[in-house]
């Protein structure tokens, strides 16, 4: 007991009406990472990303439930990189069958794969992996952070609505450079737009010092561009590129103009009020990853309202029943895709001072829903848990 | 207020008037004239103006400027602001009672409603409601006052005598706007991302009917009902449709829609002409306002204002 104590920080904000009819418990769940270093040390992950969102969400959820009935708990457990996720989540899974999981692609699947989680409702949080909404989909996972094709969806109707359809690609060494590369690319090519050259960024120099010397070399021989594309995932290099390139071009992708979940310029549909709950609550902007966990714990709030009942499967059936319309300050409503457990989102691209478009753009159209331009769409995914 | 209306278009039918528009982006308000159709004033008001609303005598306006955290009141002749009303952090929308004393405003940061007495400028009450209070009405006898609470996704039912909520009753996700019909019968709340208009019996607070709409060509998601108004006769309610730049008209009768009218871009609020012949709509993206003919059910003109205009309010001028 001692050694699982040490290992998994406990945390719990609880607000128990006495008369309460219903109680809803959540457990978040943050399996940590090792984070790499960067180069720059301007803008550290904050310590309670994610968290702060599910707390901002907890505090909308009590209040309707305060006149209903609805008695909500958030309890957060956190376990330190290459610590016991197993042990963790088995006695998360056997105090509530509801989750929000905060963790990458491989321990989200071994949480979710769990005897203990089989009828549990659990919401990924932290990653944009595309297998989790193709071949690796499991019936008792829910995604309320965009997959990545959803943001490079996004990204790519914006730049082919402005006729800048000819892209070049700065990759990073890391995984994760990699995915977001390879998303990049398949988008470029589902809305017919061409990826003239690709480099790999390679340096290890300090560019604190030396960008303005490296980058314009290193930019030098790409063929001509509209707009360079940077995969920088890990936030390492890429804030160097912009007004260091060869030739005079705008940046998009992990860097200057982005697909983002949530961003803090965000104003219009009612966001300045999440903004300045959330704000007033962690005493910093909001992050895409904050956002996700908002958004689904906000979910399982409209869910007990609706229902009027806490236990995975009716709560499951409601959000995936076409009755579900979240509000997600976004301007169109929030809803999950029946296929696969996608949360359907708007993609807010941005630049660092405020909203340049929100997709889905004007005059990219859809069978069903617009919203469906961006990520994997049915007939597009493998996945078969949900199916029947 | 109503009856006041009425009264003064049976006695002039040509009477001329003005609409109030508040701008939210540009701290103005937007003075129209209804015979010719312009702006024939601009007054400077506090920072970001959004509810607005004339006292049943038209002798004083009373308009909430958001970010100022105050309730304004102004002398709409001179366009001088008199006094300021205490009104709880960030006013978004406000009602005033039958009889004038009261003013019940929605605070949409603090989820709290705020009762203020506007003759002794003080906070009467404070009441705890859903997150984000946003739609205000009170019911034409007084008795009754509404907030719906856009993230709560509630109707909140006060009873005015005791400050007290009676009941709390779920429409559909955001509701923005609250009105009840002349007779009091009946509350109706429009939900902005649920895309539904809900129609309420005053006497028991259940739910008896509910408005959907369906425009050609444009995504079921972008209906979205915020505004809207009842004509006179009851007969008929206009409902501003938000980013799908439409305005639906409704038969209160049988809940059916008849007609959807194009007007500019996110229309959000609307007010009638004096003689009810002509319905003004606030188009905030586009910045401007566009004049439908209510008989003919067509849109007549735009006129542009300021920056994001927001709310509208009529005022009947002498003449």
């Amino acid at each position: 007991m001692f050694k699982r104590t040490a290992m998994a920080a406990l945390f719990s904000i609880a607000l128990t009406p006495a008369n309460a009819e219903v109680q809803v418990p959540v457990i978040y769940l943050q399996a940590k990472v090792a984070l790499p270093p960067v180069l720059s040390n301007l803008d550290p992950v904050p310590a309670d990303l994610g968290i702060a969102g599910a707390e901002t969400a907890l505090q909308d959820n009590l209040t309707t439930g305060g006149f209903l009935g609805h008695a909500y708990s958030l309890t957060v457990v956190k376990v330190e990189p290459g610590g016991d996720l197993i042990g963790a989540a088995n006695d998360a899974l056997a105090r509530s069958g509801l989750m929000l999981l905060d963790a990458t692609a491989a321990d989200i699947l071994r949480v979710a794969d769990l005897p203990a989680a089989r009828e549990a409702l659990i919401f990924n949080v932290a990653s944009g992996a595309p297998g989790l909404r193709d071949g690796d989909c499991r019936t008792n996972l829910l995604h309320s952070i965009p997959e990545d094709a959803m943001r490079t969806d996004a990204l790519m109707q914006v730049l082919q609505s402005k006729r800048w359809t000819t892209l070049a690609l700065v990759t990073g060494p890391k995984p994760g450079d990699v995915a977001f590369a390879d998303a990049l690319k398949r988008s470029a090519q589902k809305f017919g737009l061409a990826i003239a050259g690709e480099k790999d960024w390679t340096f290890d120099t300090d560019l604190r010092r030396a960008a303005a010397a490296e980058m314009p070399l290193f930019t030098q021989d790409l063929p001509d561009h509209d707009v360079l594309l940077v995969a920088d995932e890990a936030d390492d290099f890429g804030r160097y590129i912009e007004h260091n390139t060869w030739q005079p071009r705008p940046i998009a992708g992990s860097e200057g103009l982005e697909p983002m979940a949530w961003a803090p310029v965000l104003e219009q549909w009612g966001a300045v009020q999440l903004q300045n709950r959330f704000k007033d609550h962690a005493g910093r902007p909001m992050q895409s990853r904050d956002y996700a966990a908002w958004a689904a714990l906000r979910a399982i709030g409209e869910g007990v309202t609706r229902t009027n009942a806490a236990d995975p499967a009716t709560l499951r059936d409601y959000l995936l029943s076409d009755a579900f319309a979240l509000d997600g300050f976004k301007g169109r409503a929030l809803t999950f895709r029946h296929w696969n457990g996608q949360l359907r989102q708007p993609i807010p691209v941005v630049n660092a001072r405020a909203l340049v478009v929100q997709a889905p753009v004007d005059g990219f159209l859809h069978q069903r829903n617009e919203l469906d331009t961006l990520g994997l769409d049915e007939a597009e995914s493998t996945c078969t848990a949900f199916k029947g | 207020m109503r009856l006041a209306a009425l009264l003064i278009a049976f006695a002039l039918p040509a009477q001329a008037g003005e609409i109030w528009v508040t701008n939210e982006k540009d701290d103005t308000v937007s003075v129209i004239d209804t015979d010719t159709l312009e702006v024939t004033r601009t007054i400077q008001t506090g920072e970001r103006p959004r509810g607005i609303v004339f006292s049943s005598d038209y002798s004083r306006v009373y308009i909430c400027a958001s970010d100022s955290d105050t309730v304004q009141v102004m002398d709409p002749v001179t366009g001088e602001i008199l006094h300021d009303l205490p009104s709880g952090e960030d006013p978004e929308q406000f009602a005033l009672s039958p009889d004038g004393r009261h003013l019940y405003i929605a605070n949409e940061d603090d989820a709290v409603t705020t009762v203020v007495d506007t003759q002794s400028r003080t906070v009467v009450a404070q009441i705890n409601v859903g997150v984000e209070p946003e739609g205000m009405a009170v019911s034409p006898d007084g008795k009754i006052a509404i907030t719906t609470s856009e993230t709560t996704n509630m109707a909140h039912w006060i009873d005015t005598s005791t400050h007290a909520l009676f009941a709390n009753t779920l429409v559909d996700s955001r509701p923005r706007h609250a009105e009840f019909t002349a007779d009091g019968a009946q509350l109706w709340v429009s939900s902005e991302i649920g895309g539904t208009v809900t129609v309420f019996d005053t006497a028991t607070q259940a739910e008896t009917g509910k408005i959907r709409f369906e425009i050609t060509g444009v995504n079921a998601d972008l209906i979205q009902p915020v505004g809207f108004m009842f004509t006179p006769d009851g007969g008929t309610v206009f409902v501003a449709l938000g980013p799908s730049n439409h305005v639906a008209v409704i038969n209160t009768a049988t809940l059916e829609v008849e007609d959807y009218i194009l007007v500019g871009r996110r229309v959000w609020h609307m007010a009638f002409s004096p003689d009810n012949s002509q319905l003004f709509t606030t188009n905030g993206v586009s910045g401007d306002v566009t004049v439908i003919d209510v008989a003919a059910r067509t849109a007549l003109k735009s006129i542009k204002v300021g920056r994001f205009p927001w709310g509208a309010a009529m005022r009947p001028t002498s003449n």
